[in-house]
């Protein structure tokens, strides 16, 4: 059924058709309307979930973790300053191994105060123990949603999927929206390993872990983090066996012959995609590599994908402020150190803040890799200099 | 002890089973032991209450001793025996080691 | 139509920019092309200038980046024209439609740099009478229409009913009132 909708109503109404046990949230631009509207359906009484208003997003995670250790399928949603207040409970959530889906909006972090699209409040998140994947578009935020739930479960890990803020958030497009019994049957009933509520198995949930343990079960998270790929892309594939979008962990387009070609995240994407037409409708071998899946990050097939291209520029919605780079930038260079042939590499920093990225500064960046302007690591695209 | 590898321990620092507590033997931190004069108590179970080990043993609303196996011999028990009973006192572990 | 075709809205905030273009992309879905309909946001201040974009095609539309020069270019507001140029990257080819009471050729005349077509249409006055309150995102839907073809008026009429029949179901009057205006706007709109 094709609609209209906005990246937030097509998140609300995933999480509709998902009907999860518990939902705890606090509004933040620009992702407030994902949960306002879920509350109207909470309200409305077309889903059965248990809707815990908090004070604060670290409640809001507090309140998650919570109701997941209990045994309730758990979802919320956030956006830049509430994921920051989050972030101790980002790490408790995941050391618990408490499969949450937070439906995240990139927006830019403060200071300056800012409401628009970067990745930097993700990006900073990176290394908390959280699946990460990036959409490029309204659909795909739908569709990863529903698949979250599953690949969460099935690792044991939490999960945020995240659209570029306002851009995706609240820009209506067209998109296929699945019947409820669909998502429904895709997503299947919830059931959870160690339910604090089994009260025939008593455990405990948090125990302190001196230097004897703490390695050990760190040693864990960091090897489901591995074997979420595999789950990623198994779900991602009977996802697109029974409704026809196949999702895996990048897209790769016109990339096969590339000669020049630009890696980004998010919505960025499909504006490239329309300079990649035009250049290889000139007879330029343009590619385009779209990556999704940022944790667990794909590094040997991102090399394969990439090997043999002698020149890529990674484009980042935000920086590491290391002075080396953004961190899609560092990752992508270290995921292709072992290639025989190394491609030159070269960063471009773009859209801090909601600046707009448009067709003639991307195609500025090809036009820096097809001339051989690459002698400088990292440049700021879009920027007044 | 030689303890588990990361691959045999459940996730998530998870105790599967209730009551652990009671496997770990903490009498051995004690430098002062409870010694408790069946005699004069009086079972109002003042110490019972405010133990913060659970070292105190009652049976029948009685009580019937001390849990030396858990009890780290903080004292507790002996400030809050009332005045005009006392019977508990802190006796020094080394009398008991000689 | 097949290649991309945009637009964009001027407006005051609270007049309903944003909300013209997400009914005019909902009519669009209905008959079956893909669209995208977004403000251009900041912090919302009544009466402060806005924009309001939408794309049409029969394509699947990857663009995510501003409408730097649209093919139609729609005025809510005519007292706009004083401060900002509304032909800004307009294509030399493209359509302007502007709410105001004054003929097509008067205006034509003070836009003396742009050679595109150009339209014009009461709106308020026709949303006054009609709605008893000015609000000219309506009525600009049918002109809009008449200017450039875009989708089927028969066809868009009544997918706005059934949508004005989901939302005001005790209020006929707000639903007859809305469709008129549509209907009155489309016969009423002059081109130069
Ligand atoms: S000494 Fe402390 S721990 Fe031992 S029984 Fe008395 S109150 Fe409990
Ligand atoms: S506080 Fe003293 S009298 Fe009371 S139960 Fe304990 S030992 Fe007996």
């Amino acid at each position: 059924m094709r609609v209209a909708k906005t990246g937030n109503e097509a998140m609300a109404e995933a999480m509709r058709q998902i009907n999860p046990d518990v939902v705890a949230a606090y509004p933040i631009t620009p992702a407030t309307e994902i949960v306002q509207i879920f509350s109207g359906f909470v309200a409305d009484g077309v889903v059965n979930t248990e809707f815990v208003a908090v004070e604060s997003e670290h409640s809001a995670m507090s309140a998650c973790i919570g109701s997941c250790a209990a045994g309730a399928r758990t979802m919320t949603s956030t956006s830049s300053q509430g994921l920051a207040l989050m972030w101790e409970m980002l790490y408790i959530a995941s050391g618990l191994r408490m499969p949450i889906v937070l439906a995240e909006v990139n927006r830019a972090l403060s200071s300056p105060i800012n409401i628009h699209c970067d990745h930097s409040d993700t990006m900073g998140a990176r290394d908390c123990g959280w699946i990460q994947i990036y959409c490029e578009n309204a659909q795909e935020a739908y569709d990863s949603l529903i698949q979250a739930v599953r690949i969460a479960e099935e690792s044991l890990l939490p999960i945020m999927v995240s659209t570029d803020g306002f851009i995706i958030s609240h820009g209506m497009e067209s998109m296929e929206m699945l019947e409820d019994a669909q998502v429904k049957a895709f997503v299947g009933e919830y059931k959870p390993q160690h339910p604090l509520l089994d009260l025939d198995h008593p455990i405990t949930i948090g125990a302190i872990d001196f230097t004897d343990y703490y390695f050990e079960h760190k040693r864990q998270t960091i090897e489901a983090m591995r074997n979420a790929k595999g789950i990623v892309a198994k779900i991602g594939q009977e996802f697109g066996e029974k409704f026809g979008r196949h999702y895996g962990f990048f897209e790769e387009y016109k990339l096969e012959d590339a000669e020049i070609a630009i890696v980004v995240l998010g919505s960025t994407a499909g504006t490239s995609k329309v300079v990649v037409d035009e250049l290889r409708q000139k007879g330029i071998k343009a590619g385009l590599l779209r990556l999704r899946l940022f944790r667990p990050f794909p590094y040997q097939e991102l090399a394969n994908a990439l090997s043999g291209i002698p020149c890529i520029a990674v484009m980042d919605r935000s920086d590491s402020l290391n002075s080396a780079g953004g961190p899609v930038f560092t990752e992508i260079r270290s995921a292709l150190y072992d290639l025989e042939i190394r491609p030159k590499m070269v960063n471009y920093i773009y859209g801090l803040g909601g600046r707009n990225i448009d067709l003639s500064q991307i195609r500025s960046v090809y036009e820096d890799l097809a001339t051989n302007k690459t002698d400088e690591l990292v440049r700021y695209l879009g920027v007044r200099e | 002890m030689s303890k588990e590898a990361w691959q045999d321990l459940p996730i998530g620092g998870l105790i599967l089973e209730g009551g652990t507590a009671t496997k770990y033997i903490t009498g051995d931190w004690r430098s002062l032991r409870p010694i408790w004069d069946e005699e004069k108590c009086i079972s109002c179970l003042n110490c019972w209450i405010y133990c913060p080990d659970s070292s105190v043993l009652v049976e029948d609303e009685k009580m019937i001793g001390i849990d030396y196996d858990h009890c780290k011999g903080c004292g507790i028990c002996a400030k809050e025996c009332p005045p005009k009973v006392q019977a508990i006192k802190m006796v020094s572990e080394a009398e008991f080691r000689k | 139509m097949g290649k991309l075709f945009e637009i964009r809205w001027h407006g005051r905030g609270g007049q309903g920019a944003k909300t013209a273009s997400i009914l005019f992309a909902d009519a669009a879905i209905g008959e079956g092309k893909y669209i995208q309909a977004f403000p251009e946001y900041g912090p919302e201040r009544m009466g402060a200038p806005v924009q309001a974009f939408n794309r049409l095609s029969d394509e699947p539309i990857t663009l995510h980046c501003g409408v730097d020069s649209p093919d139609v270019v729609v005025v809510l507001d005519p007292s706009l024209m004083e401060t900002i140029d509304v032909t800004q990257g307009l294509k030399q080819s493209g359509v302007l439609l502007i709410n105001t009471n004054q003929e097509p050729k008067v205006m034509k005349d003070r836009l003396s740099n742009f050679g595109g077509k150009l339209w014009t249409v009461d709106a308020s006055t026709i949303s006054k009478e009609e709605l008893g309150q000015e609000i000219p995102n309506t009525p600009m839907l049918g002109a809009l229409i008449k200017a450039t073809n875009l989708l089927d008026f028969e066809g868009m009429l009544e997918d706005t009913r059934k949508k004005l029949t989901k939302k005001f179901k005790s209020k006929p009057e707000v639903i007859d009132g809305n469709i008129n205006s549509i209907k009155r706007a489309y016969q009423e709109v002059k081109g130069e």
